[in-house]
């Protein structure tokens, strides 16, 4: 096992290794006992059964012990737990929020990332959303895990104490794109992430004089389309998006099959409304974004298709 | 009986042909006919697994897409689960041998047996029927609100495991009624054989628990035929409200699978070692407390859920307290050996592998009952391994002891020995190499129903697909072995192993009737004294 790179995950290792230990040791000697009877007591060496109907000695050693044995190990994971209840005092709040199938990470309510990036040795406060269905955020390093469900909030929390990138994952079956809901944790020095914090600022900040309006490319990105459609013309889970702008396709409406031109309307509809004409040979899977994407937010990416070659 | 030898096995009555088997309401012929159905979904179920562990082999699409695989992963759970496991015992050899055990000659309902087997074949071609349209993606678990959105057929795979669980609640009820009517004279209820208490103890989860199990489902299609909104958050939903509501019958459900086979284990282990078993009235109590404790477990499904901290703690308690009873039975079966005079004979070899598997499966369960700990474990591939232990592990290769066991009585024929006892070597040497390094990937972190991989987890993956191949040709020995032998083996005698129970006291194949007349029984099931 990998060592955890947070105070709650040492102690999620130590309850771990001191009720494995336990186990291991009865397991040995359940099996160790079991093998050397077999071996002892066999009839082609002659031995005769006797019959022993029990010993209430026996069977109340073997009940009282256990539940004792137990308990401790109860209280052990309890421990590790307790901690998880409340995040301290001034921790950093970061919002994250799950979507089929793409993390969003939200700081000081504005700066988005698609990853979750935390500053070393300060305790962070994860605050879960759900768009949709039931995700789970797991960093398997942190030995965090909650499920980010819809209409809800859940927290979780952590501090890192080591720098670097590590594996965040969907734990919550979340259908066809599921096992691609990856992201990454990372950890920075406090200096690296303040740095990082202003430049993502003003990188998401609309250069002065254009209108205020997110960028296409990335919201592509962000709201996980590119989970399953990709730009350069290779179908994923559903069609490519390369040079479609134009183009006839043959869809599926209310079961019957038609052509129809991809005109701006067919594109903001396959937003909004995936399942009125579901291009035919992909499954009728998209989650609707009605609601989910703001109206400038759907311009934006209408326009960012429109423009894909 | 029959004088040509062939017993219940043998026509001559009216209807006659396939009609007498599938219209019959002898609990020996209905028993048979559940044998021949479930090992069917069985091949279907491995096929499944098999073919899921082969995608893995590689990244990326290999032999089927992402969409195929998560339909794979929800129909191997939908029928192991509700076609394989959790009939496969009582169904098979609850009905052929509780009223046998007891001294009846057929279940209190006969009928009604008739038409539980009826009821499992519809919600099995319901199951399957899926597979051709379009079959759910949900995993077996159906959590909404995916199971509400997603546009396969989910509402006739829920509908299919509904009609499955009217087959179990009546066969629960059957067994029930049973065992408090039907036995004989002089069969107290400290005489029973530890297996009908299982099995007793059994039918009780399956009438309490499985109508929440199909309120539940009976929710999910309203909910997505007419947009009712109970779990729905969109519709103003609790989709938590769903997870206890699946949990409260699911996690009960897990006794139903295992408490059977712990009852064949506990005929097998007395039999071989040709010793009064250790502890009757503490396994036969364990039995009820497995199923009493056993039903306020359901939370620890959901730690990370979202469920109140303080519901977590109370359900991580008893959890561990669950741990108790079943603890008894495995020191109680292992005190028995104790100054025995054993046989190394094929069903306890496997009994062997099941103490060695269900230990397993049993500990890793603490572990996994371990609230801060569970954080970290739930659902990974840690989860799979643990399951698959107990329910495999354990359900599993007690109902292959079960077979091992009493097969000859019900065919009247005898399997290879030596071939038998190859195939249990070699299907516990590859389940531990398929399960055990599902340990190592889920404590480093492996999520569960993943259609791809991260790099760092490939060398165990590779070494766990390996697994399957091994497990899969010992399951291919076993049963080729036992079809040959149940068709051409050699003639098996009234009682090959010298049980005490009243099954052995019949002639192999049993005749159309139990017992010509009403049997005084004056002595307990594991008394051997006479016949050593």
């Amino acid at each position: 096992m990998r060592r955890a790179v947070t105070g709650l995950g040492h102690g999620t290792d130590n309850a771990f290794l001191v009720i494995a230990g336990i186990c291991v040791i009865l397991f040995l000697l359940i099996i160790g006992l079991t093998a050397y009877f077999v071996l002892r007591y066999r009839r082609s060496k002659g031995e005769v059964p006797e019959d022993i109907h029990g010993n209430a000695l026996l069977e109340t050693a073997w009940t009282i012990l256990p539940i004792f044995i137990v308990l401790y190990m109860f209280y052990y994971g309890w421990l590790g737990y307790d901690a998880r209840r409340k995040a301290p005092e001034g921790a950093l709040t970061v919002k994250a929020n799950g979507q089929m199938w793409a993390w969003s990470f939200e700081y000081d309510g504005a700066v988005m990332s698609d990853r979750l990036v935390v500053p070393v040795g300060r305790p962070v406060r994860v605050v879960l959303s759900s768009s949709d269905i039931i995700h789970s955020l797991y960093v398997p390093a942190f030995r965090i895990k909650q499920d980010a469900v819809p209409g809800l909030e859940r927290m979780v929390w952590f501090t890192a104490d080591k720098t670097g990138e590590y594996d965040l994952f969907c734990t919550e079956y979340c259908g066809t794109g599921h096992s691609q809901m990856l992201s990454k944790a990372v950890v920075m020095k406090e200096a690296e992430f303040t740095a990082w914090l202003a430049g993502t600022a003003a990188a998401n900040r609309p250069s002065p004089g254009a209108e205020e309006r997110p960028s296409g490319a990335d919201l592509f990105k962000a709201k996980g389309c590119s989970a399953c459609h990709t730009t350069d013309g290779r179908p994923l889970v559903g069609p490519t998006l390369k040079a479609i702008f134009g183009k006839k396709v043959r869809v599926s409406t209310a079961g019957k099959e038609r052509e129809v031109e991809i005109d701006e309307e067919y594109l903001r509809r396959s937003e909004l409304d995936p399942a009125t004409d579901v291009v035919v040979g992909f499954p009728p899977i998209m989650p609707p974004q009605k609601g989910v994407l703001k109206e400038e937010e759907l311009n934006a990416l209408v326009e960012y298709i429109k423009g894909l070659k | 009986m029959a004088s040509d030898g062939a017993g219940y096995l043998g026509g001559g009555g009216r209807p006659n042909g396939l009609f007498s088997w599938i219209f019959s309401t002898d609990h020996k012929r209905i028993g048979i006919l559940y044998l021949v159905s479930i090992l069917s979904f069985f091949v279907v179920g491995v096929s499944l697994g098999f073919l899921m562990r082969l995608e893995l082999i590689s990244h990326g699409p290999t032999i089927m897409e992402a969409s195929t695989y998560n339909a794979f992963f929800t129909l191997h759970g939908v029928v192991m689960l509700f076609l394989f496991i959790i009939p496969a015992t009582p169904s098979v050899f609850g009905n052929f041998f509780l009223p046998i055990m007891i001294g009846a000659n057929d279940v209190s309902f006969p009928r009604l047996n008739l038409l539980s087997w009826w009821f499992y074949m519809a919600g099995a071609a319901l199951a399957l029927a899926t597979l051709a349209l379009g079959p759910a993606d949900t995993g077996w678990t159906f959590y909404a609100p995916y199971s509400l959105r997603t546009g396969t057929y989910v509402s006739l795979a829920v509908f299919a495991v509904f009609v499955l669980g009217l087959s179990s609640i009546l066969t629960g009820i059957n067994f029930v009624v049973t065992v408090h009517r039907l036995r004989a004279p002089g069969m107290g209820f400290f005489r029973l054989p530890l297996f009908v208490w299982a099995l007793y103890a059994t039918a009780w989860i399956q009438i309490v628990a499985t109508p929440i199990l199909g309120v539940n489902l009976l929710l999910v299609i309203a909910e997505r035929v007419f947009g009712i909104g109970v779990f729905d958050p969109a519709r103003g939903g609790d989709p938590i409200l769903y997870q206890h509501l699946f949990w409260i019958y699911s996690h009960p459900a897990v006794y139903i699978m295992i408490l059977p086979g712990m009852g064949i284990i506990s005929e097998i282990i007395p039999v071989f070692a040709r010793k009064v078993i250790f502890g009757y009235r503490a396994i036969a109590y364990s039995s009820l407390g497995i199923a009493g404790v056993g039903s306020l477990v359901w939370g620890h499904h959901m730690f990370v859920s979202g469920s109140s901290y303080t519901a977590g703690v109370i359900f991580s308690f008893f959890t561990f307290l669950v741990a108790i009873p079943s603890a008894i039975k495995v020191f109680n079966w292992v005190a028995t050996l104790y100054k025995g005079s054993i046989v190394l004979a094929t069903p306890f070899i496997f009994a062997l592998a099941f103490i060695f598997l269900f230990s397993i499966g049993g500990l890793t369960g603490l572990i996994l009952g371990a609230l801060s700990v569970n954080v970290h474990l739930h659902d990974t591939y840690f989860v799979v391994s643990h399951f698959h232990y107990i329910k495999f592990g354990g359900a599993g290769f007690a109902f292959f002891a079960g077979l091992h066991y009493w097969l000859p009585k019900m065919t009247g024929r005898m399997y290879n020995a030596k071939v038998a006892n190859w195939s249990c070597l070699i299907s516990f040497l590859g389940f531990n190499l398929l399960f055990f390094p599902m340990l190592i990937l889920g404590i480093e972190g492996m999520p569960r129903r993943y259609f791809d991989y991260l790099p760092q987890y490939s060398t165990l993956q590779t070494v766990s697909i390996a697994g399957s191949w091994v497990l899969v040709a010992g399951l291919i020995v076993m049963f080729a072995n036992l079809l040959k032998g149940s068709l051409r083996g050699p003639r098996a005698v009234h009682n090959p192993w010298g049980g005490a129970t009243l099954e052995w006291r019949l002639p192999s194949p049993p005749g159309k009737e139990n017992f010509e007349k009403i049997l005084e029984v004056t002595k307990g099931p594991y008394d051997f004294r006479g016949l050593r």
